[in-house]
């Protein structure tokens, strides 16, 4: 499964039997325990350990409050209500879930920025990085399908608008985007029907994407982790074994994140959300302005920003699709964005341009509000069709270090005494004394 | 190196248009009304319900929105219960007996439905038993269940462009989440004399602050003659006491675990501060055996 060798040597009779005949204690040693991690990795990789227990966290949740809920155009909303007000701690629970869906999608935002800062996306790690697009589509998916389920004026209205979306489709076939509608639907209208075959795939998408998560763990454990300086592993000295060192920096950096859940969790569980989620849903009644949960604003930005309906939905999922051609795109000699002088200036332009057609997907789609929103449509796919190829090509990177350790340690600082303690060579776990 | 410094006057252009073309724009987006935000006693991260205001709250409801509105995802055993108002079970079950909308049970031997008043499990049921009734009542309106109003209704974040950050900051910091309390009390004491020229439609009431100003509700609590408390009741009687007194009910009766949930959030904050800091210790005292 991955390039370094095991080290795995079973203490007990049973661990023995066990590794002769299923190695899943020697899988787990060798992939989190004594895996090499690179030793300059900062607080941005511990992501990938909160959004494991971000997707844990949902799937937990999600199975007790499906324990509760009813999936009915007539009786969804007041079970949901019902969970909050006498099921024992739901007034948590169902918060926690909902809470908990847009902390997964913040800790998902910086995963994906973080690569795409440092050129996680470059050979070899292309698949690793595509994994990571279908996994935020899932998520997407699973998302939009979820908020749906409290059955308020907002679930079913964004129902209505999105799926209405795919009418569009009509301008290439005629007929072809209704009968997708219909089926969508389970009927002619958003329903309690739309209702149940949704509450049904939100159930089976999050196994879905953990199992994409295993794939994309396993092409990270294949290629090994990038780290800030894009540089790869070389000598044993340029890395750590994953325990204890980037463990506790990933629990230390949960934690942190964490804290912050909790404040949203237990101070403001309203505040990512929206008033009118809490009216009923009412086929006749459409809310003043329609506006998506707050991870899909700049993508509903985008969506309205082009005149033509088919063009909006085309540049809206090519706004995700196009991640996926990223490790392609890219042209510079080096990964990391550290350094590349020019590119940095962009690359923030680029976080900006997320951030402004962040804000201004929750602005009403007239006025200047339209204009920006296509400024930064403009740039937003200028970035990935423009910049990464031309000034990947044109620009003259700074000069690497020659190694991780030389970045980490400075200069001459190869050999393996000078870093690790008593002797020791760097990279070997330390000894149960020095624990 | 020379691009770089090319580039950071263009990005400070960029950003000057953009603020000259959002502010020009700020009221071109509908009319936003402000409404000013008011100190309640169970808002931010420290806040709880005052079990004496929520009684105060309890009594103008009864009193007053109960006339037109139920609280039907309210028990009355909730009226007992910590967090709330906390009367005593034998009043509320008094009350229960007395309130004038009965609930429909059955079928009984006969197989027949009936009315019954309510007991503690029981919903408190507005007069309506339905939509329809209740607009045919009411010329056409229709008065909303309040069990959840005030997390039905909220403000905008209405500051400009470049506040909008600091603003949001600042809200999620100090935990505000009070918007639909605000825009509750803001309409309660928002009746006010139409402007010359507005023109009111019959029936209809001129207010400072529901969308398009004019409002079917009638001013619930009146300047003069506002619902008289006991004099036990911690507060003296007025029209702004009253409706703040019946927001903070609403405020309880939409999320009654308010309580439970901030003293949940201080415990759990300390836990997590300190076994965090344990955990930045730990994970220094790991890295401090290997140059980094």
């Amino acid at each position: 499964m991955s390039s370094h060798e095991s080290s795995y040597e079973p203490k007990s009779a049973t661990a023995k039997w066990w590794d002769e005949r299923l190695p899943l204690p020697r899988l787990m040693y060798d992939q989190f325990v004594e895996f090499p991690t690179p030793r300059n990795l900062n607080y941005l990789w511990t992501f990938g350990g909160i959004l494991t227990f971000c997707l844990v966290a949902q799937i937990v949740t999600g199975i007790v409050l499906a324990m509760h809920y009813v999936p009915s155009g007539t009786d969804a909303f007041d079970s949901v209500d019902r969970i909050r007000r006498d099921v024992n701690y739901g007034w948590l629970i169902q918060p926690m879930h909902a809470v908990g869906a847009s902390m997964f999608f913040l800790a998902a935002y910086i995963h994906t920025f973080r690569g795409l800062y440092y050129g996680s996306y470059r050979a070899p790690r292309e698949i690793l990085w595509i994994l990571g697009v279908f996994i935020l589509l899932a998520m997407m998916a699973t998302a939009f399908m979820g908020y749906s389920l409290p059955w308020g004026q907002m679930s079913f209205w964004a129902v209505t608008v999105i799926t209405n979306l795919f009418s569009s489709l009509d301008q290439i076939i005629p007929g072809f985007g209704t009968s997708i509608v219909e089926w969508l639907w389970g009927g002619y209208a958003v329903s309690g029907v739309t209702l149940t075959r949704f509450y049904s795939l939100h159930y089976l998408l999050p196994f879905v994407i953990f199992g994409l998560v295993i794939l994309h763990v396993w092409a990270l454990h294949v290629c090994g982790q990038n780290n800030p300086t894009g540089i790869e592993i070389k000598t044993k000295s340029d890395s750590l074994p994953m325990y204890p060192y980037a463990v506790s920096k990933d629990i230390f950096g949960l934690f942190v994140f964490v804290i912050i859940f909790a404040w949203f969790l237990l101070f403001l569980p309203d505040y990512l959300g929206h008033a009118d989620n809490f009216v009923k849903a009412d086929p006749l009644v459409t809310p003043p302005h329609i506006v998506p949960e707050w991870y899909f604003l700049p993508f509903y930005a985008i969506l309205r920003a082009i005149p033509d309906k088919l063009g909006g939905v085309i540049a809206m999922f090519a706004s995700i699709a196009i991640l996926a051609f990223v490790p392609w795109l890219d042209r510079s000699p080096v990964r990391s964005t550290k350094y590349r002088p020019i590119y940095k200036w962009f690359f923030w332009l680029f976080v900006f341009t997320c951030l402004a057609l962040g804000y201004l997907g929750a602005k009403p789609a007239e006025g200047v509000y339209v204009f920006w929103a296509r400024i930064f449509t403009l740039y937003y796919f200028a970035h990935f069709l423009i910049v990464m190829p031309i000034l990947g090509s044109m620009e003259t990177p700074k000069s690497l270090p020659g190694s991780i350790s030389e970045a980490v340690l400075g200069k001459g600082s190869k050999s393996t005494t000078s870093s690790a303690p008593a002797g020791a060579p760097i990279g070997a776990p330390a000894a149960p004394e020095d624990r | 190196m020379n691009i770089k410094h090319a580039l950071s006057p263009l990005c400070g252009v960029l950003v000057g248009i953009a603020s000259l073309g959002l502010a020009a724009n700020a009221n071109a987006a509908g009319e936003a009304i402000h409404i000013d935000r008011h100190e309640w006693n169970y808002g931010g991260i420290k806040g709880q319900f005052d079990p004496v205001q929520l009684r105060r709250g309890f009594q103008v409801y009864q009193e007053v929105c109960a006339a037109c509105h139920g609280l039907e995802r309210v028990r009355f055993r909730n009226l007992v219960e910590p967090g709330g108002p906390q009367f005593d079970e034998e009043a509320v079950k008094a009350l229960a007996a007395d309130w004038p909308n009965q609930i429909i049970d059955g079928p009984n031997d006969e197989g027949e439905m009936f009315e019954r008043p309510p007991k503690l499990s029981d919903p408190l049921k507005g007069p309506y038993r339905n939509q329809q009734e209740a607009r045919a009542a009411q010329n056409g309106a229709y008065p909303p269940d309040l069990s959840l109003i005030t997390r039905a209704r909220g403000v905008h974040n209405d500051s400009p462009w470049y506040l909008h950050v600091p603003q949001m900051a600042l809200d999620i910091l100090s935990g505000y989440q009070e918007g639909g309390s605000d825009y509750l009390y803001a309409l309660l004491t928002g009746y006010k004399e139409p402007p010359e020229g507005f023109e009111l439609s019959e029936g209809m009431s001129y207010n400072k602050y529901f969308p398009g100003h004019q409002i079917a509700m009638a001013q619930p609590i009146p300047d003069e003659g506002a619902v008289e408390y006991q004099e036990n009741a911690g507060a003296t009687s007025s029209m702004k006491q009253n409706a703040e007194d019946v927001t903070a009910f609403l405020a309880w009766s939409a999320d009654p675990s308010l309580n439970q949930r901030k003293q949940l959030g201080w415990s759990a904050l300390i836990y997590l501060l300190i076994t965090t800091l344990l955990l930045y210790f730990a994970k220094k005292r790991i890295w401090a055996r290997v140059k980094h």
